[in-house]
């Protein structure tokens, strides 16, 4: 409904500022002359807010875009690369699947049960931007240590606020991760992926072609909620943060919900030419990269805006980070019809103005103009020039001499226990996982969530993953390793990798140790991509992820979702044992490589060799598990990393609720490493497999035939967990007991203090 | 046959319900936006769930007191089949097609998972040709399912048979742990008095196919096919 009162309508002139709050500006004295000199002329308070907004870190990516741009970003399924909303992957038949990850750290860390709402709230938008269904939401999350009670209740709540927005918007969440670690005490991650699902006809893209197309701003009313959240995300968290708690907006899942399918129907009249979500930047971001992109201008009325709050100024409009609002623009002929659609929902909107040819974006409160501003000198900020710096290097410490622990059982009962380890079941329950009954492969059942795609024998295999510990000694081959795990994820699906989207999050990158870890992070991402052929089709960065108190940054941590192809659901592999007596089979050599590792977690040692990740040895691995799965051999698989062999033989067992026994001789390993290094080491480039004894001798010849060292190491049982060195047995756990540790921890940290 | 899918604002298992009845039984089923309902058109109708109405002030109130709810009334009067899942079963209960209350779950949180129900009753059109005492697969994700009744009422669904469906554990048996969300007499969906209406907490449209099942069965389909045979 068009709003019948709007407060602003009967005064006579616009509000002005309150010069006694006046505008705290983030810009540097030269971005401030550069605006200038650009401009022509000294711009009014409210052309600086936006020019401020726009340059931030945030919305101009002016420190990392140089970096980014080094990602493979083309392959031949690529329909929509990084710059729009979100990348959108061609998945034969004229499906497309479009995906999108973003961060919301700093709003969940102030505000965590809201923050970590709205943050699904604006990945949700990003994909229907594209006119594709969203079917699935994915979280990737990080906390301090859970003894810490901030870490606990942010856990509790953002956890809570992804399940009552989630849940109510009727789109599943499928999978994620959660680290805890010290380093996000104060600053934790939430990062949020929507995937979503469409036809490459149907496609739109969020930028303005048309002069005389019509302006709506579509969905909740526009409040002073999230006014500078953008350059609250652009700064380090502070005692001051609290006074922020403002800048974090309020999630609507319901009008969400709405939004969505009155959106989805608006598109389907074929009128609404394009569509853009509104969210960090609000107005200004969304009309001038709409106009910037399509080389045309906007002129919009201040005054038409609906609001909810009275006296709001053209500065707080323009720059208001209002939840739940979309801005489409229609072709003038289909106004109506488009605005039928609208009321139906009962979505509020309001027309606010039109495309033009000017590239200036005019806005006018009143008919008199308040901002005119050309648009690319909004979008186009000029570069931050960083310098990246080695630190001193932590990463380079020699390994102490460890020995065998002495009891190996009660060493994988405890790594099993450990919260990093521990099943995140308490947390996907309350996520409904299951709605829109795409969902085969379901939290918990494989290293990746499979979803089939209706009226196809296709599915779709999507995870999110990254190793903080190893991304921060080594941040070159710990996102190098990120990129292969991620793919290896899928792949233990039975699905083909077929493109990433990243979102970065690091501490402050004018500190040149931590823009060093940018860059090194962004070499290993690129140089993997690069040799598995996969593209990145978008990515988000977060910066200025840091304590102030401490001073200490977070890890540097840049998550990847992947996408993955199933070619027919006949492929789709779970990790559970199915089967007593089946042969298990390690695809992927170990090295020595416990840097980072949980076993280093759980001695409280830091330092060492991170696993290195080998094009060469990722490809001939994943070609032989894709393969034999094709081939019928494999009747579970998953991918061996965090906690090592011990941990991942655990997680099939306790799955499937069967014993197994392995032999460590059998192992494909360097030479002279002792029992725990081979159990516990997080060598990349492994998958373990299970077959049926008749087919395992063609899995092992199809595994040498294509390059990956592999061996047959144990048989699934139908008792304990039982691994030997030969004849000597090294652990022996009954999987009722491994159960039992292994879900117990995340519950205790739901429990109220 | 001809059903119908009633479509609120804030609705979400419309189209996962829709798919079956067209795409697996092959029913006659339209989607329709609950202004535009009309119980004469219809042999039948089912309420999905979602949220409908962002479930402010309580689940599925607002709803209830939606015109497209007199036209149930009406049909429901008229004997015709009636199906209320989960927010659908919440607004059935709302609007005193049903008795009882659903309330937030013990242990407070939203709960998705699969669980077992028996069927207690044949002898209703959703379920004459399920077995008595036969256990089905089929999951839960709600966070207001948790169903009470005074003791008369309770007594009164026991007499007259009118509780469909319990929570037990793999061997059929009703017990604290296999009851998720604490519902009395461990409840998962009961029928009206002349047996026409059915809620249930449980989604049979999630375990219809399948695929979906991570037991490989398709139990629901018993409970929607029966929408197929009226």
């Amino acid at each position: 409904m068009a709003l019948e009162f709007c407060p602003h309508l009967l005064k006579s002139e616009a509000p002005t500022l309150d010069l006694t709050k006046s505008l705290k500006v983030n810009l540097t004295s030269k971005e401030l002359a550069e605006a200038r000199r650009r401009l022509g002329r000294e711009p009014n308070e409210t052309e600086l807010g936006m020019i401020d907004i726009m340059w931030s870190e945030h919305c101009s990516y002016k420190s990392s875009r140089q970096a980014l741009r080094t990602l493979p970003k083309t392959g031949k399924r690529v329909v929509v690369g990084p710059g729009y909303d979100s990348g959108v992957v061609d998945i034969d038949d004229g499906d497309v699947i479009a995906f999108k990850i973003e961060s919301h750290n700093h709003p969940s860390a102030i505000e965590p049960y809201n923050g970590a709402a709205t943050g699904i709230g604006g990945i949700i938008r990003d994909i229907l931007c594209m006119n594709c269904r969203p079917i699935a939401l994915l979280d990737s999350l990080r906390f301090g240590n859970l003894e810490s009670g901030n870490s606990k209740w942010l856990f509790q709540n953002v956890v809570r606020g992804i399940a009552d927005y989630g849940n109510c918007t009727g789109i599943p969440t499928v999978a994620g991760e959660i680290e805890f670690d010290k380093s996000f005490e104060a600053n934790c991650l939430v990062n949020v992926a929507c995937v979503g699902h469409g036809k490459a006809k149907d496609l739109v893209l969020g930028r303005m072609d048309r002069p005389r197309d019509i302006i709506v701003l579509v969905g909740g009313a526009t409040g002073r909620d999230g006014i500078h959240g953008v350059t609250f995300a652009s700064r380090v968290i502070s005692e001051e943060s609290e006074l922020d708690r403002p800048a974090v907006q309020i999630g609507d899942p319901f009008t969400k919900k709405l939004v969505i399918e009155a959106t989805l129907e608006a598109l389907r009249t074929g009128k609404v030419t394009a569509v853009k979500d509104l969210g960090g930047g609000g107005l200004t971001c969304a009309l001038s990269e709409m106009s910037s992109k399509g080389g045309t201008g906007v002129e919009i009325k201040l005054d038409a805006i609906h609001i909810r709050e009275e006296d709001m100024t053209p500065y707080e409009l323009l720059l208001s980070e209002s939840q739940e609002r979309m801005i489409f623009t229609v072709d003038p002929e289909g106004q109506d019809e488009v605005l039928q659609v609208l009321e139906k929902w009962n979505l509020p909107y309001s027309v606010i103005g039109r495309v033009t040819d000017t590239e200036h974006l005019t806005a006018k409160y009143l008919d008199k103009v308040v901002v005119d501003v050309p648009s690319k000198l909004l979008t186009n900020s000029p570069p931050a020039r960083r310098t990246a710096k080695k630190p001193k290097a932590e990463s380079n410490a020699q390994t102490p001499r460890f020995t065998n622990p002495i009891n190996l059982s009660d060493t994988i009962l405890e790594m099993l226990s450990d919260p990093n380890v521990a099943t995140k079941q308490a947390v996907y329950r309350q996520y409904d996982h299951e709605v829109g009954t795409r969902t085969v492969l379901k939290p918990g059942d494989a290293d990746a969530a499979v979803l089939r795609i209706m009226g196809t024998v296709k599915a779709i295999a999507v995870k999110v993953d990254c190793n903080s510990s190893h991304c921060y000694l080594d941040p070159y081959k710990g996102h190098a390793a990120a990129v292969s795990e991620a793919a290896r994820n899928v792949v233990a699906t039975g699905a083909q990798p077929i493109a990433v989207t990243d979102c970065c999050n690091f501490g402050n990158p004018e500190k040149p140790e931590v823009y060093w870890q940018f860059k090194e992070a962004i070499h290993g991402i690129a140089y993997m991509l690069k040799g598995l052929k996969i593209p990145c089709v978008g990515g988000n960065v977060s910066f200025y992820n840091e304590d102030q108190r401490s001073g200490r940054s977070i890890k540097p941590t840049t998550t990847i979702v992947m996408l993955g192809l199933i070619e027919r659901l006949s492929l789709i592999t779970s990790m559970a044992f199915k089967r007593a007596d089946e042969s298990i089979v390690l695809v992927g050599k170990t090295f020595s490589e416990l840097g980072g590792s949980q076993y280093h977690k759980l001695i409280g040692y830091e330092g060492g060799k991170v696993p290195n990740s080998i094009i060469s040895r990722e490809r001939a691995s994943i070609r032989t598990t894709i393969e034999a799965i094709r081939r019928g051999y494999v009747t579970a698989a998953h991918d061996c990393s965090k906690g090592g062999l011990a941990i991942s033989l655990s997680e099939m067992a306790i799955k499937g609720n069967l014993g197994l026994t392995v032999d460590l001789k059998a192992v494909p390993h360097l030479q002279s490493m002792k029992a725990y290094e081979i159990l516990f080491s997080e060598s990349s480039a492994r998958f373990i497999l299970t077959s049926p004894e008749s087919q395992t001798p063609k899995l092992l010849a199809l595994a040498r035939r294509l390059g990956a060292p592999a061996a047959k190491i144990g048989k699934v049982s139908t008792s304990d967990y039982e691994v030997t060195m030969g004849k000597e047995r090294l652990a022996e756990c009954s999987i009722r007991h491994m159960r039992e540790v292994w879900q117990k921890t995340i519950p205790q940290a739901f429990e109220m203090n | 046959m001809k059903v119908a899918v009633i479509q609120f604002p804030g609705s979400n298992c419309d189209l996962d319900i829709f798919h079956v009845l067209r795409k697996v039984l092959h029913v006659e089923t339209n989607l329709v936006w609950h202004k535009n309902f009309k119980g004469t058109d219809y042999d039948s109708a089912v309420l999905p769930g979602g949220f409908s109405y962002g479930d402010y002030l309580r689940a599925g109130i607002i709803a209830a007191h939606s015109p497209a709810m007199k036209h149930v009334k009406e049909m429901a009067k008229e004997g015709k089949p009636i199906i209320g899942i989960c927010n659908g079963f919440q607004i059935l209960i709302e609007s005193g097609l049903l008795p009882g209350a659903l309330l937030r779950n013990q242990g407070t949180a939203f709960i998705c998972k699969w669980v077992k129900i028996r069927n207690e009753t044949s002898n209703t059109p959703f379920t004459k040709t399920i077995r008595k005492g036969a256990v089905l697969d089929i999951p839960i994700a709600h966070a207001e399912g948790r169903y009470v009744n005074e003791h008369d009422g309770l007594r009164e669904l026991n007499e007259n048979e009118q509780i469909v469906f319990r929570y037990v554990d793999n061997q059929g048996k009703i017990s604290e742990n296999s009851n998720p969300n604490g519902s009395m007499d461990s409840i998962a969906g009961i029928c009206s008095l002349e047996r026409n209406i059915l809620g249930l907490m449980p989604h049979p449209e999630r375990a219809s196919e399948t695929i979906l099942s991570p037991f490989s069965d398709s139990d629901g389909l018993g409970i929607l096919s029966s929408l197929a045979q009226i």
